[in-house]
């Protein structure tokens, strides 16, 4: 299908599935299975200019948006969702960046992780705190020239391996969600430091970790924004990023139809190839239906984005709800087209659906999407009226 | 330090079909990519260049007006400019006048300290190009050349490849290298490198530019004359001879002795 792509964003999407096809592909079964962290493709980004595809020129990079980290994080998800997961992750931690920070903290640290120097983490999950950002415990005590972080952060992409951690922390607890605020802390700073390596299902490429603060002493100049707005930095935060999570699992959603399709075609039964037997074939054709909508899905919403549109939760909501569930169901359904041979680790399909799982849950579970995209329709009924 | 490295446009295919009529490869239908040894060739340029710090890294085809496509691959991996052989009159060169043609070329861009090409095209498999640019400028040649160990504006040190080994070979610069696989591991473009690519302008010299004797280039120029190019028949399928030991090697030996011997 033609998504009227601009010719820069042929070349990204082009030379990201360049980079999935030889770089990625050939290591994710072994990185998968060892939890191997992908420094050495973090390089090849780097090398590419893909690292700093979203962040401003002024910065290094090459100045473009949602969209074209969308593309990125497609394609290079097709090779594997958990290497991808160093760069799209580092998106996430990167836009509270972009979109609360001063000129010096831009200064000071999108140019290295534009060049794909540095990562980026965001630190919000806490054991008592998932969907239910408000509940946040760790905090944030200003003393002098320096707040002082205290608290325990869970499930922390790129934790341990990023050198930039953006976090969300409690200022003032009596004020609930409005009491929390955002911080720059970058690896090194005394008082911080990082749990096991947590041992996960899928997307194992990528590190999730525990990242602690011990009387974390953070520079106030490293406050994002204002005291109390770190809720709704968090919030613009995830509208920003969650079209990122939609295309990784597109991505991955793509690679188990193209794998599904290649094998029904060489695999023989009944002295014929299962792709002609059309209990077969329509889970074929479903499966590309559903990945092709999930793509117009993403590509409108990102594009809503980048537009400067205001209201964007709601779209940015529905693009994630609705490719990961597609790429959930269309993994199991891969699985189920190589029968026996894809419960087997040594055929690429299993791994696509443990990889795929992640997607309903991380940054904002598919239940809290639908609540934010019914919330949105309230409102927006409300406001007719 | 100027650096040129020499590429070819070859079908992408390992499967290509010869014209029983033209004795030539039948192009049609098949994508072209860079000579794959040629993709060595422009990463070592490329290293060669980042390690002295100062130069640039001119690229060099010769073919039709479509083989700019490879040239602008080339300035998406990191190749400063890129210049394009192109005339009508450059057809049908075989390796000696595609050697003078390419070394006119580099005469005419001067002060070239190294060449490098690839070991041989996946197409030709001559790999003679490469050693007759060197004999048409004058220059020593170093060819399947496996590791650089030292290189400054005077002399290089490199490693080349042998059936046994390798030899180590000093060499005064300027000089031409011919590169085998084991060099290095080609970087991917950039996107950098793919917008300038788009944008670059390719150079096109012809004939007369190059100050070409008219005798020396294309069919004329070409003392090379292919009488037939014919796809080999395939070798009839092997015998497995299976049972003991002993009894296998006798009818072996006895299968040897009629069929190689006798």
């Amino acid at each position: 299908m033609d998504y009227l792509l601009t010719e820069e964003q042929q070349m990204i999407k082009d030379l990201c599935r360049q980079i999935a096809e030889e770089k990625i592909k050939p290591v994710a079964a072994q990185y998968d299975e060892e939890a191997h962290f992908p420094w050495d493709i973090v390089k090849i980004m780097a090398d590419s200019d893909i690292c700093g595809v979203y962040i401003p020129e002024q910065y290094g990079g090459m100045g473009k948006g949602v969209f074209e980290l969308a593309i990125a994080t497609e394609e290079l998800s097709w090779g594997c969702g958990g290497i991808a997961l160093a760069f799209a992750a580092t998106g996430l931690g990167t836009f509270p960046i972009l979109l609360y920070g001063n000129e010096q903290q831009k200064a000071k640290y999108l140019p290295d992780i534009a060049k794909g120097k540095k990562l980026a983490a965001f630190c919000i999950t806490e054991a008592e705190a998932g969907s239910d950002a408000g509940s946040i415990k760790t905090t944030a005590k200003k003393e002098g020239d320096y707040y002082v972080l205290n608290g325990t952060k869970q499930w922390i992409t790129n934790g341990g391996e990023a050198d930039v951690y953006t976090v969300i922390a409690m200022t003032d607890k009596t004020k609930g969600a409005r009491g929390a605020s955002a911080f720059i802390v970058e690896k090194g700073t005394p008082g911080l430091s990082f749990g096991k390596k947590e041992n996960k299902i899928g997307i194992r490429a990528s590190a999730t970790r525990e990242v602690i603060f011990t009387d974390c002493k953070v520079p106030k100049a490293n406050l994002l924004g204002k005291e109390g707005l770190g809720f709704i930095v968090a919030m613009k935060t995830f509208d920003h990023s969650r079209p990122g999570v939609a295309a990784q699992a597109l991505g991955i959603a793509q690679r188990a139809l193209d794998e599904a399709v290649k094998y029904s075609h060489e695999r023989k039964q009944f002295g014929t190839a299962i792709s002609n037997f059309q209990g077969v074939s329509f889970m074929l054709a479903d499966m590309a239906i559903q990945v092709e909508a999930a793509r117009a899905l993403i590509y409108s919403a990102a594009r809503m984005i980048d537009s400067g549109a205001k209201d964007v939760a709601k779209v940015s909501a529905m693009a994630k709800t609705f490719a990961s569930d597609v790429a959930m169901k269309v993994t199991v359904d891969a699985i189920q087209v190589f029968g026996g041979y894809g419960y087997m680790k040594e055929y690429p399909v299993e791994k696509l659906m443990r990889d795929a799982k992640i997607t309903q849950i991380y940054e904002g579970t598919n239940q809290i999407q639908r609540s934010v995209i019914a919330s949105s329709l309230i409102k927006e009924c409300l406001a007719k009226k | 330090m100027r650096i040129v490295v020499l590429i070819k446009q070859v079908p992408d295919t390992t499967d290509v079909k010869i014209d029983p009529v033209t004795n030539t490869l039948k192009r049609e239908g098949v994508v072209s990519i860079i000579n794959p040894f040629d993709m060595y060739a422009i990463e070592e340029a490329l290293r060669v260049k980042e390690k002295m710090g100062e130069g640039e890294v001119v690229v060099i085809t010769m073919g039709p007006p479509q083989a700019e496509v490879a040239l602008r691959e080339a300035i998406s991996m990191g190749c400063d400019r890129a210049i394009l052989l192109s005339d009508r009159k450059f057809a049908g060169s075989d390796t000696w006048a595609t050697s003078y043609t390419l070394s006119r070329a580099i005469e005419k861009l001067g002060d070239c300290s190294i060449v490098f090409c690839g070991k041989q095209a996946s197409d030709g498999d001559t790999a003679q190009v490469g050693p007759g640019i060197s004999t048409h400028l004058n220059i020593p040649q170093v060819t399947y050349v496996k590791k650089i160990e030292k290189i400054d504006k005077n002399s290089a040190v490199v490693e080349r490849m042998t059936e046994e080994g390798y030899d180590v070979v000093e060499t005064p610069i300027p000089a031409l290298f011919t590169v085998v696989k084991e060099i290095n591991e080609p970087r991917l473009p950039s996107l950098k490198g793919k917008m300038k690519a788009k944008k670059a302008e390719i150079v096109v010299w012809k004939a007369e530019d190059l100050g070409c004797e008219p005798d020396k280039i294309g069919l004329d120029g070409s003392p090379t004359r292919v009488v037939k190019i014919f796809t080999p028949p395939p070798r009839g399928g092997g015998r497995v001879l299976s049972g003991e030991p002993e009894d296998v090697a006798k009818e072996l030996a006895e299968l040897l002795k009629k069929d190689i011997v006798g």
